[in-house]
């Protein structure tokens, strides 16, 4: 591995000279990231008709391609040639631009994510943080869509939609400071290197039941998708959109899947860690896939068996239950560690 | 020139412009999305001089909470954009004043401190940790007053908004809970051209 990257370094240094070559060197690496991503999140969405099929006793998509495997690519041809209407009424450059404002941070976070010890596009040390604060910047995608439409149902829609992302944000964050607290350290890597004697599932069960639950509300997937409520509201924030510019949200909506599903496996599912030592010839990244391949699952799981919630009831689990159990279980941590270990040093 | 200072002049102008069209636009929400910009740009700026922590936590309060909430409450009020457009002009000698002060102010601070330490953090110590070590021992009593502001505060607006008013009626989960069948369904018998009453 080591072996055929420097031999790329050396030719790229001859064939773009040393002033380009870092430039290309890096657009490369983000490629190379960003194809795998991509190409899980167009897959995703047939894996979500074939599961919510299955379970409802049908075959789901299976006309275009084998089994149906070339569904999302027709999809996706579908949607590009659709045309895009612009409202007569709307703010047209916010418009374009809300789209693009939720894609991108979901896939800019994939940045830090690390997929064994040395794969990692940026390996800061302040991994963690850096998720949730470029997460953070989603909600901005959908108000802007919301506003910007100048439609009552995309307003509203947007306006429920950024409360409850924020909410869910902040019981997303609680549940992920006992896990810093643990390892000491706000480095994905770190994490997940600290888990060798077990996985921070273990001790953290409660904190990785509230993760799982605020995520799934925070990518407004059912049962939490009150957003886009279709009896309410049409269709939420993106009412008024169509072709690939809808279609730009609903890739956003599944990148943040994948990405919170591979964040839940690498911080509390131990990562490219195998359950058991003996079973460490598997490579680390299959180890993952798997993992976060389950996380992704549930998602689709919850969205067959269970109906949406009220929106009050959200409201009050988030700020009421979450919450408090969170900064309880914060306050826990410490006090165990503080115990067992004594902290004050650092 | 290098990469580093190509990248601080992109974010440093993307700030400046990010600031002007927030007192410049006419639509107070394109001027909050514009606030926006500009704290995402300071983010960069801090990244830039090895300040990670603190960028971060920029994103996150700033944009991710504060801003968002400007956002909600812009949006919700009826403004009238022309007339609001005509007014901008009165406030002119106050908005000149406040940045007259801060310029002198800034102007001040630059000149009775040192700036010139190079960057913020070294490669030794994690930043993160040299921040917490200062706010936890040197500043420990300013940063606990501080949080208790906060507190107080966050109580006022819980109290100030949430107490009980005439003619407004609150949703009571346990009451809600608590309703059986029996309270809430009646079987009358009713006879024929006399109603229920």
């Amino acid at each position: 591995m080591a072996e055929i990257l420097r031999t790329v370094q050396v030719h790229g240094v001859d064939l773009f000279g040393p002033l380009l070559w870092p430039l290309v060197w890096v657009v490369l690496k983000v490629v190379l990231l960003l194809a795998p991503v991509l190409f899980i999140v167009t897959y995703i969405t047939l894996a979500e008709r074939k599961v919510i099929g299955a379970m409802q006793v049908r075959p789901g998509p299976n006309r275009v391609g084998f089994f149906g495997v070339l569904q999302p690519l027709a999809d996706a041809v579908k949607l590009i040639f659709k045309e895009t209407i612009l409202p007569e009424k709307a703010d047209k450059g916010l418009f374009l631009l809300a789209p693009l404002l939720t894609l991108v941070p979901a896939l800019l976070s994939w940045a830090v994510v690390p997929f064994s010890p040395e794969l990692i596009l940026a390996n800061v040390n302040i991994g963690v943080l850096y998720i949730l604060a470029i997460s953070s910047l989603g909600a901005y995608g959908i108000i802007m869509a919301g506003w910007s439409s100048n439609s009552r149902y995309a307003f509203l829609g947007a306006m429920r939609s950024v409360a409850q992302m924020v909410s869910y944000e902040v019981s997303m964050g609680f549940t992920l400071i006992p896990v810093i607290l643990l390892t000491g350290s706000l480095s994905l890597v770190d994490v997940v290197e600290h888990q060798r004697t077990w996985w921070n599932i273990i001790p953290l069960a409660p904190m990785f039941f509230i993760y799982f639950i605020s995520v799934v509300a925070e990518t407004n997937r059912t049962p939490f998708d009150l957003p886009e409520a279709e009896p309410e509201l049409v269709a939420g924030f993106f009412t008024e959109y169509s072709a690939m510019s809808a279609g730009l949200f609903l890739m956003g909506e599944y990148a943040n899947i994948v990405l919170v599903s591979f964040l839940g496996a690498l911080v509390f599912l131990g990562g490219w860690l195998p359950p058991v030592s003996w079973l460490s010839f598997i490579p680390g990244l299959i180890w993952l896939g798997v993992k976060a391949g389950f996380l992704m699952f549930v998602f689709l799981w919850i969205r067959a068996t269970f109906p949406r919630y009220r929106y009050d009831q959200l409201m009050r689990l988030g700020w009421k239950v979450f919450l408090p159990v969170s900064l309880a279980w914060i306050f826990l941590t410490g006090l165990m560690l503080q115990l067992t270990q004594g902290v004050g040093g650092g | 020139m290098m990469v580093a200072d190509m990248i601080f002049y992109l974010f440093a102008a993307l700030t400046v412009l990010a600031a002007l069209g927030v007192v410049g636009s006419p639509n107070p929400v394109h001027s909050v999305l514009f606030l926006v910009l500009a704290f995402f740009s300071t983010a960069g700026l801090f990244v830039l001089i090895g300040a990670e922590f603190l960028a971060a936590i920029l994103v996150m309060v700033y944009m991710g909470a504060v801003a968002i909430l400007f956002l909600f409450v812009v949006m919700m009020l009826d403004v009238d954009f022309a007339r609001l457009r005509h007014e901008g002009v009165r406030y002119l000698p106050i908005g000149l004043t406040v940045g007259a002060v801060m310029l002198m102010e800034l102007g001040l601070m630059v000149a009775h401190h040192r700036l010139d330490h190079g960057t913020v953090a070294t490669n030794t110590v994690d930043n993160t940790f040299a921040i917490g070590q200062a706010l936890y021992t040197r500043y420990l009593y300013p940063f606990e007053v501080a949080s208790l502001i906060l507190l107080v505060a966050l109580i006022g607006a819980v109290a100030l908004t949430h107490r009980e008013r005439k003619h407004v009626r609150r949703q009571d989960i346990a009451k809600q809970l608590a309703r059986t069948r029996e309270d809430a369904v009646e079987l009358r018998k009713v006879v024929s051209g006399e109603g229920a009453s």
